[in-house]
């Protein structure tokens, strides 16, 4: 390097040594944080359950029994529950998501942009108890009195069709209503982080499609959703999530009963219902069963992020 | 000067208040309502307060077998070896119904008749049309609908469902052996609401369902109610003088801790389903000055209570019960075995 006669030489600074290996440590402390909080919670959860799993063994996931009478219990209809109401509120919410997020993306006009993705952030921002008594007061008369009643009048008495379909008290609560209830809670996570995933993606690409003469859904299908794949599925992961631990919103709408029943539009619960139900008078056995139950729910959770994890690694390949 | 007469004024008060310790009790969700309008009266008369926690009545018991309240409150009565093992002293407080509602097109509250065998077989599932032949046989001149019965229950425990299941084990022998008594069970059909509020909101909405709540929740909500057959066969309305025959017949000697259930009791005018809610505090308090104040307490509300209890729909006791309430306080002493009431 030349140096300009007459100038000061140049001081180069020295990396301070000191603070980075201080900024390392904390950072390394954060994360150590988090894994400790888990294994906190995880080993209280199956302490406090133990006494329900030793007492009944296998027998506490598979036994559809909840009887606070002979202090019998079995956690099956509440796993059930669970997944079928996160399911349908996948089925449902995901395809829902992804169209706002293409449509806000790539074809909406600007001035319809601004106030939809705002409306999605505020959808975001409502507490899940408001889900819940909208469902109660407003969604399940409306859909109990248009859908339940006279879906029951078509399908009575079919077979297959007319088991899972008819609902023996048409109220409009029940495993179904959850899932769509639960539905319009995922949406604006999925749609939200799907849109931000879609804008990210450089438009060099999207135009070069254009170019060879695709069509908008051709570049969709066979440019967009290949390139966010990965986080579009993250997003639908903390949808999922959101679906299968919600507590307040599920338990006004899912019609909290301990049984399994053929019908989809019947009466059923989640273990997050179960908890939120039960969980002020009980005692005893029945309070290690519940934090039992919240102990399987932890583990539901955690095979269904293993899944996911799965999953990405897969899409990644392609 | 002005400044220091008040600073010395409010010290005074802070004072004052701060040697009036709170009573501290927790438990039953039920009679949160009128302990709480109580409490304010009782603050304004005496300036001692009242800190009720309504957590639920197995909250309440494992309070106060915890010993951090002075008080704690159930409405499902502990039976008496449970008293003795943990050295605890019960006794009740105030009464309610509990009320079926229902929701019929066409039928008017306060026409429907049921028995307590006919809302047994409802909850089984054994009864599943409305114009079924033993509800018809009842109700002579109603016109009842050709629909399925939905049944709405409470989904959480609660002190209510414990009253009403130990109403139908009393009435029917099939619900006993099936179903029994508990604050919350294994309902056979139904959709389930929570709290009060829960399943009234499913019993207004859901037609041709049935559902059962609090006397005061059903009055103040306008639910309409169905008639239930008492132990002499006649049809009461469900109101004050109707619960108080219930607690009038009733023998609250008969159990330990006055842990009657006062369901379906004899008297022509009895409301077959009521029941009373319940205080525990132990009998050898390690802080005997605290469970003296909360007997004071419920002393008061038993001398000046049964105004404030009436306007919100909740039964005071007869006179004799508090008597003998108040002779069972004789049985709480302090730590040299004198009674501190």
């Amino acid at each position: 390097m030349t140096s300009i006669p007459g100038a000061a030489p140049i001081v180069r600074r020295t990396p301070k040594a000191g603070f980075d290996l201080f900024f390392r440590n904390a950072s390394f402390a954060a994360a150590l944080f988090v894994l400790v909080l888990l294994a906190g919670i995880m080993l209280s959860m199956v302490v406090g359950g133990w006494p329900a799993f030793r007492e009944f063994g296998l027998g506490f996931i598979t036994s559809s029994v909840w009887d606070t009478q002979n202090d019998q219990y079995g956690a099956w209809p509440a796993i059930v529950g669970t997944l079928s109401t996160a399911l349908i509120a996948l089925l449902i919410g995901v395809p829902l998501s992804l169209g706002i997020a293409v449509y806000l993306t790539q074809l909406a006009p600007p001035w319809f942009k601004r106030p939809v993705a705002t409306a999605i952030e505020l959808l975001a921002a409502v507490p899940s108890i408001i889900y819940g008594m909208w469902g109660l007061f407003v969604f399940a008369p409306l859909f109990a009195a248009y859908v339940q009643i006279p879906l029951s009048n078509i399908v009575e008495g079919i077979p297959i069709v007319g088991t899972v379909l008819y609902s023996r008290s048409p109220s409009g609560l029940g495993i179904f209503t959850a899932g769509i209830i639960l539905a319009f809670m995922i949406v604006p996570f999925i749609a939200s982080i799907t849109r931000d995933m879609l804008e990210q993606i450089p438009s060099v690409l999207r135009e070069s499609a254009y170019g060879i003469g695709a069509t908008t859904w051709e570049v969709v299908r066979h440019v967009l959703v290949p390139q966010a794949g990965v986080s579009i599925i993250g997003a639908v992961m903390l949808g999922l999530g959101r679906a299968l631990g919600e507590t307040m919103a599920v338990t006004f709408v899912v019609g909290n009963a301990n049984r399994l029943s053929s019908s989809i539009l019947d009466p059923g619960s989640t273990i997050a219902s179960r908890i939120a139900n039960e969980f002020n008078e009980a005692m005893g056995l029945q309070l290690n069963s519940l934090i039992a139950l919240g102990c399987i729910l932890f583990f539901v959770t955690f095979v269904v992020l293993v899944i996911a994890r799965l999953l990405v690694s897969r899409v990644k390949r392609y | 000067m002005r400044k220091i007469l008040v600073l010395a004024a409010v010290a005074a008060g802070i004072a004052g208040s701060a040697q009036a310790a709170d009573i501290t009790g927790a438990g039953a969700t039920f009679p949160f309502p009128i302990y709480s309008k109580w409490a304010e009266a009782y603050k304004k008369d005496t300036g001692i307060g009242l800190n009720y926690q309504s957590i639920g009545s197995g909250g309440g018991i494992r309070q106060i077998k915890a010993k951090t309240v002075a008080f704690g409150a159930t409405d499902a009565p502990l039976k008496g070896e449970d008293l003795t093992k943990d050295g605890l002293i019960q006794f009740p407080t105030v009464m309610g119904g509990v009320v079926p509602a229902v929701n019929i097109a066409g039928i008017e509250p306060g026409k429907l008749k049921l028995s307590g065998e006919i809302i047994a077989q409802i909850y089984l599932g054994d009864i599943k049309k409305w114009n079924d032949p033993k509800i018809v046989a009842l109700n002579a001149g109603v016109t009842l609908p050709d629909a399925n019965i939905n049944p709405v229950y409470r989904s959480d425990g609660s002190g209510t469902t414990f009253v009403f299941t130990d109403y139908l084990s009393k009435v029917s022998p099939d619900w006993k052996s099936k179903i029994g008594t508990n604050q919350s069970v294994q309902w056979p059909v139904g959709i389930g609401g929570k709290g009060n509020e829960g399943v009234s909101a499913s019993v207004k909405q859901v037609a041709n369902s049935i559902g059962y709540v609090e006397y005061a929740y059903a009055k103040q909500n306008k639910l309409a109610h169905a008639l239930v057959k008492n132990a002499d066969g006649n049809f009461p309305a469900p109101e004050e003088k109707a619960f108080q025959a219930a607690a009038a017949n009733a023998n609250w000697q008969e159990q330990p801790g006055f842990g009657i259930s006062l369901n379906n009791q004899k008297g022509a005018e009895a409301w077959p389903i009521t029941s009373a809610t319940f205080i525990l505090v132990h009998a050898k308090p390690e802080k005997p000055e605290d469970v003296q104040s909360a007997l004071k307490f419920f002393d008061w509300t038993y001398k000046s209570g049964d105004k404030l209890a009436s306007e919100l729909d909740y039964v005071a006791l007869p006179a004799n019960v508090k008597d003998q309430v108040r002779a069972a306080w004789k049985g709480v002493t302090d730590t040299a075995g004198k009674p501190i009431f």
